[in-house]
């Protein structure tokens, strides 16, 4: 056995392998450790937003409370349903964590800090993000029960409109960086604060971001949850553990898409301050900072979401996904290539120039 | 290396192929074709096709299988009756299978499309960028074509469009209307005296019955 396995994989091979588990691992612990602290931030930050405290009780400010959360789950029993498709309700959670995980793959975190530098790297976030949604599908069925399935059906239908419309803003991204790899889009806005494409592409970075939220099922888009009419949507016969990976792969799904308005819309890890007189001063901040914070920003807008606006209609839901979004995007579209085409100010000259001598 | 990863792909691929058609339950039948796009998605990986592996997972796997699964769900279809007919037809099937692979050996065979024939592709450096390439055939020595073909799709989603407007009877809500309604639109406020009714004395009990 071990001879057959050693003539299919040659040490170079194995040691790649080896590292790329290490790196692996590397970025996905502190993730899993990010989310359980998202959930405490979340609970503090809408506490302070509504005047409560929040969790005080577990530890030192109530630090401890995501670990006791995450023990009382792990403990719990997990129900299958009796009438419920066994398999398809085990593998559901599976598939709704993976592609949350697998995105992570192409995330720039500093210069040289990739996992994998792909070249389609943007390419490969949408059509992982979009295989997401089988998780849901999958669960709402399976669980053989109306409320679920509504759930599913509602989730599964957003997550289709409002990926048309991220995608039309990213193609927005790739247009004006000219590159679809993630390293090369950072790249693209050097130069400061005024160069990021925050500015030059603000209605597709508004679309994107709220897409985003729309994406992740969170409030005020929550529909495939709405508490107050189908109980809690697909994940109602889910307990314990398999909730609690449900609930694990809709933070990694907010993390990552506040991570990614913060690459492709605002720097990345480059500094806030290039460009200025406080660039020097700030010159020993390593990228990540700089990233993380972006990213945390992004994070808080989840959580001020949530604390104040009202879940949208169904009907609303969806007109803004295809009777707003999509148009705004389409005609953003036209003015991007147009400025692209006629090097406008201070984002599209340089990309212009580097991408007619790469042809 | 290479060669174990496509044969675990390509069994993969014809397994879940298989069950495809052989699966009783519809909802799985879907499922099992959702891998079996992601898993030719990972074959034309490895050919360095990595925008048509990665499209095809966005577009296929990612949208229209998520809306076919969408009306599986939604229809509930058995597909027993359906299958009746399984072993019945199956020797034409066969016939018409066995057909499609001689076909295919006479066209693709060693003689006509053997490597002495067609040479292998070759290998290309880590920067080549599979999507550039294809970025740059498709609106150069292509442009036409593609053009083209964009008209035609654009043709066939108005043309669809158009069919489901033929009937009005769809309902829906005009977000302008609803935003111009006001109070008085509503509500009625009535100006009345505090006074009780007086409650009639007889009737009560049958009231209340």
């Amino acid at each position: 056995m071990i001879d057959l396995l050693m003539s299919i994989v040659d040490w170079v091979t194995a040691q790649t392998v080896l590292y790329t588990m290490i790196k692996i691992v590397a970025i996905i612990a502190p993730l899993l450790l990010t989310v359980a602290y998202v959930t405490y931030a979340e609970r503090k930050v809408i506490g302070y937003i509504q005047v409560r405290i929040g969790p005080n009780r577990v530890g030192p400010f109530g630090l401890l409370q995501p670990i006791a959360d995450g023990l009382k789950l792990m403990l719990k029993e997990v129900i299958l349903p009796a009438k419920s498709n066994m398999y398809l309700f085990v593998i559901a959670p599976v598939l709704a964590i993976a592609p949350a995980l697998a995105a992570w793959a192409v995330m720039p975190f500093d210069a040289t800090l990739t996992l994998a530098n792909i070249d389609a790297g943007l390419l490969y976030i949408l059509a992982i993000t979009s295989m997401g949604v089988y998780g849901i599908i999958i669960a709402g069925w399976a669980s053989n029960s109306k409320y679920a399935l509504l759930g599913a059906l509602r989730s599964a239908a957003q997550v289709v409109s409002y990926e048309i419309a991220m995608g039309f803003a990213l193609v927005g991204v790739l247009v004006a960086a000219g590159s679809l790899n993630m390293g090369d889009i950072v790249l693209a806005q050097q130069g400061g604060f005024w160069h990021w494409y925050w500015l030059p592409l603000l209605p597709l970075f508004v679309v994107y971001f709220i897409s985003g939220v729309a994406e992740t099922n969170r409030a005020p888009f929550d529909m495939a949850e709405g508490e107050s009419e189908i109980v809690a949507g697909f994940h109602v016969e889910y307990s314990g553990m398999a909730f609690a990976v449900f609930f694990l792969a809709e933070y990694a799904d907010m993390i990552l898409i506040s991570m990614l308005a913060a690459v492709l819309f605002c720097g990345g890890w480059l500094s806030p301050f290039e460009g200025t007189f406080l660039a020097d001063f700030f010159a020993w901040v390593p990228g990540i900072i700089w990233l993380f914070m972006k990213t945390s920003f992004f994070l808080f807008l989840y959580l001020w979401f949530r604390a104040t606006f009202p879940r949208y209609r169904y009907d609303q839901v969806m007109r803004l996904g295809w009777k707003i979004f999509i148009p705004v995007t389409l005609v953003w579209l036209v003015v991007v290539s147009t400025a692209q085409v006629m090097d406008v100010g201070i984002w599209f000259n340089e990309q212009a120039d580097a991408l007619r001598a790469a042809l | 290396m290479e060669k174990y990863i496509f044969y675990a792909f390509a069994a993969i691929l014809l397994f879940s192929a298989t069950m495809v058609i052989t699966v009783r339950n519809p909802v799985r039948a879907a499922l099992f074709l959702v891998l079996a796009f992601f898993t030719s998605a990972g074959i034309w990986l490895m050919l360095e096709a990595e925008f048509l592996a990665i499209t095809l997972v966005l577009v296929y796997v990612g949208a229209v299988m998520v809306l076919f699964l969408f009306v599986v769900m939604m229809l509930n279809v058995n597909l027993t009756p359906v299958q009746e007919g399984f072993t019945r037809y199956l020797p034409l099937g066969i016939l018409v299978a066995a057909l499609i692979t001689a076909e295919m050996i006479a066209v693709l065979g060693a003689s006509h499309f053997g490597l002495d024939i067609v040479s292998a592709p070759i290998a290309h450096g880590a920067n080549y960028s599979n999507t550039k390439e294809l970025g740059r055939l498709l609106y150069t020595v292509y442009v036409y074509p593609f053009e083209i073909a964009s008209v035609i799709l654009t043709v066939a989603i108005v043309a669809a469009i158009t069919l489901t407007l033929r009937r009005k009877t769809s309902k829906f809500q005009d977000p302008g209307k609803q935003v111009k309604v006001r109070r008085e639109d509503r509500v009625r406020l009535v100006k009345m005296d505090a006074v009780k009714p007086k409650p009639p004395a007889v009737a009560s009990e049958e009231t209340a019955s």
